[in-house]
């Protein structure tokens, strides 16, 4: 009969259901030197600086303190991010991170398809930006395959990598926008997203997860007329940028939530292994397009966008000047277009085109092989790292030459920067802590995996 | 090829691995010292740190004097003034995995090594909080190690049967 009582009329079943035990933030008196430090945000360990966290705030009792959740379900933590914070009154004084909630074990998933397969798996990581998750499992494959990618598909691949990270940019725009009570910006941002995924619903058939570039080359050549498409987007997404500009930037609610909250140092950034947008706002040029160039981006031209103070306000500035130099980067692939193949010719990696196969024999067991066995890709071991809206999104993949990869690990931005959670919140408000999540712009997607 | 750094300790070997940058297999003592070294000879950042279960793949490339075992960890390290990479894998051991921990090198590694715990159980000496971090806590079992299961639904063609 005891199994027929309805869970809720057990509070201590209760609790051990809803509790992630020893992943949530518990007593001050309880928690160990290393891990307070942690929770404080005493991160930094160069040389020359050590640091006791006991003795931060040792007045305070635990008792004086309040933990309160934020999240997961909060609509501000941009899905299912969820914070434990000591407060203070309405000052953070620890910060714990509990993630985990939309984990689905894509890594293993990607143990079990072939590698034709891998690249729909890792376009839903990071669903704000699925080319670039793509493109980096690609060059990764490719790398360990040997093939010679044609020079369309490379400027294909940068274009379009571009394009999504003008929309990723745009939706960063729109949900900060949100965040800080600006309901028009979130709207305009959205809108004008939309241009950018109608044109990618033109090109590869589908708006969110594109399953684009694939090892080889990209799915598909790019449709007629795909160049008044894209000079039509990087006019108005250009435009309107300037109109961004003219609501937010020199709004005074809006700069007295951003400007000086949340600042950090390029050290504490580098220690803490922070990319992207969180490095650059420190003022580290630090741009794997610029520093490690892969595609074409060496035959291109931009600016790398740094800040100074590494405040949120930084950070802002930051992602929408990035969109207008990607939009640089679009207008210059647009001129500089080559013709020629849009994906490799190497019959083992390339299906055949329809027509080959009912005409050739060898184009038969080719399409045939490659559809229910997959390639095989030599033994070996690789890492491959591009830009990703977010920081250097990675590729590790051990290959043991068959069909499938042996393990593949995904180096996601977002996991990594959500490490500065607790630098960047200690001693601000709850209502700051708001603006800190969104400036990190986490995809929890990718977060998870 | 990328020089030693010149305080790396005795018994590392670098190598030029198979269609990669260069990587260095410490063994499980000089994982912690090699880290250090590198830290000092310029390579500011441990990108990323991850685990592999070589269970069924235990006929892999490993260079001559490292024994190769079921588990490896493998570090990311990138150098912004040099514009280097390294890699560096450290065989974790058989059954009882457990290498040391980088926190208190680079701070950054904190959350890829308590996720390298709870996918393979691979434990860190010196990790501030190595509980779980994707998985609930009271999951059973590390998910990425190769003798872990994996779960599916079987696809139905036709229609259920009826409850009669």
């Amino acid at each position: 009969m005891s199994d027929d009582i309805r869970v809720a009329n057990r509070p201590e079943r209760l609790t051990v259901e809803t509790s992630e035990g020893a992943q949530e933030l518990i007593r001050r008196v309880d928690t160990g030197t290393d891990q307070l430090g942690r929770e404080v945000g005493a991160v930094l360990r160069l040389d020359g600086v050590s640091l006791d966290p006991r003795q931060v705030d040792y007045e305070r009792r635990d008792d004086e303190t309040m933990i309160i959740n934020m999240g997961p379900a909060h609509p501000s933590t941009h899905g299912v991010l969820r914070l434990m914070l000591e407060l203070d009154g309405e000052f953070v004084l620890r910060t714990k991170v509990v993630i985990g909630y939309l984990h689905t074990g894509m890594e293993k998933t990607g143990e079990n398809l072939s590698y034709v397969q891998g690249a729909t798996n890792v376009t839903r990581m990071d669903y704000l930006s699925p080319v670039i998750n793509e493109l980096s499992y690609s060059l990764t494959v490719e790398k360990l395959l040997g093939v010679e990618v044609p020079a369309r598909a490379t400027w294909i691949r940068m274009m379009m990598s571009e394009l999504n990270r003008v929309s990723s940019h745009l939706v960063w725009m729109a949900t900060n926008g949100m965040d800080l009570g600006s309901t028009s910006m979130m709207i305009y941002g959205l809108r004008e997203r939309e241009l950018i995924l109608a044109f990618f619903e033109k090109t590869a058939g589908l708006r969110l997860n594109l399953n684009y570039v694939r090892p080889g080359g990209v799915a598909a050549d790019l449709p007629d007329g795909w160049e008044d498409d894209v000079e039509v987007i990087c006019n108005t997404i250009e435009e309107r940028s300037y109109e961004y500009d003219q609501l937010l930037t020199g709004q005074p609610i809006f700069r007295n939530r951003l400007v000086g909250v949340g600042a950090i140092t390029a050290e504490e950034a580098l220690a803490l292994s922070l990319t992207g947008p969180l490095l650059r706002s420190t003022g580290v040029a630090w741009d794997l397009r610029r520093s490690m160039p892969y595609l074409a981006y060496d035959q291109v031209d931009f600016d790398v966008i740094v800040g100074t103070y590494g405040d949120n306000f930084d950070r802002y500035a930051l992602r929408l000047n990035e969109i207008r130099e990607s939009i640089r980067i679009i207008r210059q692939c647009v001129q500089k277009m080559p013709a020629g193949d849009y994906r490799s010719q190497d019959p083992k990696v390339t299906p055949p085109p329809r027509a080959r196969i009912g005409e050739s024999m060898e184009a038969l067991i080719h399409h045939f092989k490659l559809f229910t066995e997959g390639f095989h890709v030599p033994a070996g071991e690789v890492y491959s790292a591009v830009e990703s809206p977010r920081g250097e999104i990675g590729c590790y993949l051990v290959a043991d030459g068959g069909p499938r990869p042996y393990r593949i690990h995904v180096r996601a931005p977002s996991f990594t920067n959500l490490q500065a959670m607790p630098l960047l919140m200690r001693g601000a408000s709850v209502s700051d802590a708001i603006t800190m999540i969104s400036t990190v712009d986490p995809v929890l997607g990718e977060v998870d995996r | 090829m990328i020089p030693l750094p010149p305080l790396a300790p005795p018994g590392v070997l670098v190598e030029e691995a198979l269609a990669c940058d260069a990587a260095f297999f410490p063994t499980r003592e000089h994982y912690a010292d090699l880290a250090a070294a590198l830290r000092a000879d310029g390579f500011e950042m441990c990108v990323d740190v991850c685990g592999v279960d070589y269970l069924e793949h235990a006929d892999r490339y490993v260079p001559e004097g490292i024994t190769p075992t079921r588990f490896e960890v493998v570090a990311n390290f990138l150098s912004l003034s040099r514009r280097l990479r390294v890699r560096v894998r450290v065989q974790a051991g058989n059954d009882a995995p457990r290498v040391d921990s980088l926190f208190h090198v680079y701070p950054g590694t904190e959350a890829p090594e308590r996720e390298t715990f709870d996918m393979f159980g691979i434990l860190f000496d010196g990790h501030p909080d190595l509980t779980r971090i994707l998985m609930p806590e009271e999951w059973e079992g590390h998910p990425l190690r190769k003798d872990y299961g994996v779960g599916h639904v079987p696809i139905q063609f036709k229609e259920a049967p009826g409850p009669r």
